[in-house]
């Protein structure tokens, strides 16, 4: 590689680098300001005026929007207050959610890599299949399990022998939603559990194999932590996702029975889009964005590498 | 004896693997076979794999009813998924060249806020940017499926990785030439970076044309629908019409399959690459 594409360290000062000395000072920002200019209106700005519209009592439709502080947020913490106990109920939809719905969508897609990672006939098929409900997208998994666990005539009840109403009952609607969820994204994590998998130099399980490791001890030995990185990855973008979950509650359950199933992001939702009110939807969206970004933390201070120092 | 177990493995995790796909598109199928029933056998309490009598009269239905103009909504999906991923490339294309290549004051800046938002749950951008769009009054209409989404960080950090692997002499020796930054940026960074465009532009489409949430809620009126928004509205108003539901999850299914059929390698390769290399 040539010295000069490096840009730190003593080199850069021995060799002037040309690409720096040909261009306008303003080059660079030209470059970036279609970009920025989108990045400032729809994530800079929205973000603090979020935060404002949180602190009044705002309705898209009243001229008056009056200031309010704190008042909304301790709404929400007043167990008493309607908007209180239905964002609590969300949340707690949310949660429900998010704790089956995880561990499942790691060991699984990890389990279907492993079995995938080698050379064999065929495995392209078998990954693009696994794969292919991601691409559809949540409507259309929405309509078909919507069918298939209808509890009347659909297949799952039919095929299982059983009478559960999968789309009204509680614990049911539970294992139905998260069971869509699995069929809809395990592929996606599989993929990338593959790619990682792939990543891991094949010198470090011939050695261990030479040093006469198990399968088993190599498996904890190798791969595992040769998967930190993306296992963190994928763990932290399964629990936003999860946390994020709308489209299966809003077309499976619509929420029932009696809005258990309503997750936040879906009250969030109805409460500032349907109801216009948008004060208290976001500063519910600010409680739930500080539980989300507390489950980050702890999901990377629990992998991180505590061999080094 | 060795080959032989060998060969037992192998066939048994052909076995595991050939049962688990068969059970994974065993609804797909049915989907696809449900859209072809009349309307009695889509109610029937006894599964059929294959209609029969087929009939096309599902198709009809939805295609001739006036309430769910479903050809309207797929145009709306083609142009909404089409321009949104346009942007995303012609926005974040040129940002992430310079972010990687140029050298600049506020280079690192503006980056790390850029990578930050990447941390930022989307959830507390719904309320705010329902509010900016309408006050550009683009509520109920397709630019607001378009365009906000395209402020996301994801196609600039995408792309940036990618620029940064460039060789740098193919720059220097066009700046020998005469070349200025925009020449050098379109005629020799943007070739070499065709296939994470296309990866990018694939990803951006299908995000787009599979976005369920925010076009329920900005998209009101029945002709200013996405595919997808306009038969979750459906679903409600035909709660039991299953056969017309399969033949509405068919239609929207159909691009995204061509899609996934012609450019499968690059959409898995692309996502599953793209989260690692942060």
């Amino acid at each position: 590689m040539s010295l000069l594409t490096r840009t730190e360290g003593p080199v850069r000062r021995a060799v002037p680098a040309p690409s720096v000395g040909r261009m306008r000072w303003w080059t660079p920002y030209a470059f970036l300001a279609p970009y920025l200019a989108l990045f400032a209106v729809f994530m800079v700005v929205p973000i603090g005026f979020g935060f404002w519209t949180s602190l009044h009592e705002w309705d898209i439709n009243l001229p008056a929007k009056p200031f309010v502080g704190l008042g909304n947020y301790a709404d929400l913490f007043d167990p008493g207050s309607v908007d209180g106990s239905r964002f609590w109920t969300a949340m707690r939809a949310t949660g429900i959610f998010t704790v089956a719905s995880v561990p499942i969508l790691i060991v699984l897609p990890l389990a279907v890599a492993l079995l995938m990672n080698g050379r064999f006939r065929g495995r392209n098929v078998y990954r693009a299949v696994y794969f292919a409900p991601y691409v559809l997208g949540v409507a259309v998994v929405g309509f078909v399990w919507r069918y298939l666990l209808d509890g009347n005539i659909g297949l799952v009840n039919h095929y299982l022998g059983l009478d559960v109403q999968w789309t009204t009952d509680v614990p049911p609607v539970w294992i139905a939603l998260v069971g869509v969820t699995v069929w809809w994204t395990l592929g996606l994590n599989a993929v990338i559990f593959l790619a990682g998998l792939q990543d891991i130099p094949r010198e470090l399980h011939e050695a261990a194999m030479v040093d006469g490791a198990s399968a088993w001890h190599r498996f904890t030995a190798v791969t595992l932590p040769g998967l930190r990185p993306v296992t963190v990855f994928v763990v932290n973008a399964t629990i936003l996702a999860s946390a994020n979950m709308f489209g299966q509650s809003y077309l499976i359950t619509a929420g029932a029975p009696a809005d258990q199933t309503k997750t936040a992001i879906y009250l969030i939702a109805e409460t500032g889009l349907r109801q216009f009110d948008m004060g208290t939807a976001s500063a519910m969206s600010f409680v739930l964005a500080a539980f989300l970004m507390l489950a980050s933390a702890l999901v990377f201070g629990a992998f991180r590498d505590r061999r080094t120092p | 004896m060795r080959t032989d177990l060998r060969r037992v493995r192998r066939a048994l995790l052909h076995l595991v693997l050939a049962v688990m796909a068969a059970l994974y598109l065993s609804p797909l199928v049915y989907m696809l076979s449900t859209s072809f029933k009349t309307r009695e056998m889509a109610g029937s309490t006894t599964p059929q794999w294959i209609p029969d009598p087929a009939t096309t009269d599902a198709y009809r239905e939805i295609l001739g009813s006036a309430d769910s103009p479903i050809m309207t909504w797929f145009a709306n999906s083609l142009i909404a998924a089409t321009g949104h991923a346009a942007l995303v490339l012609a926005t974040a294309a040129p940002a992430a060249y310079a972010l990687a290549r140029l050298r600049f004051r506020f280079r690192n800046t503006i980056f790390t806020v850029i990578v930050a938002t990447l941390f930022v749950p989307p959830v507390v951008l719904l309320i705010p940017n329902f509010l900016i769009v309408n006050e550009l009054a683009w509520v109920d209409s397709l630019p607001a499926v378009i365009v906000p989404a395209a402020a996301g960080a994801f196609g600039v950090f995408f792309l940036r990785q990618f620029f940064l692997t460039l060789p740098g002499e193919l720059e220097e020796a066009a700046e020998l030439d005469g070349c200025n930054r925009w020449q050098i940026f379109t005629s020799i960074a943007l070739p070499l970076a065709r296939p994470a465009l296309v990866t990018l532009f694939l990803l951006s489409f299908l995000t787009n044309w599979n976005d369920f949430l925010w076009p329920i809620y900005v998209l009101l009126s029945p002709e200013a629908l996405t595919l997808p928004a306009g038969l979750g509205n459906f679903q409600g108003a035909n709660n039991i019409r299953y056969d017309l539901l399969m033949a509405g999850a068919v239609i929207a299914s159909l691009p995204v399959i061509v899609l996934y059929l012609v450019a499968q390698r690059w959409v898995i390769e692309g996502i599953s690459r793209s989260g690692l290399k942060g």
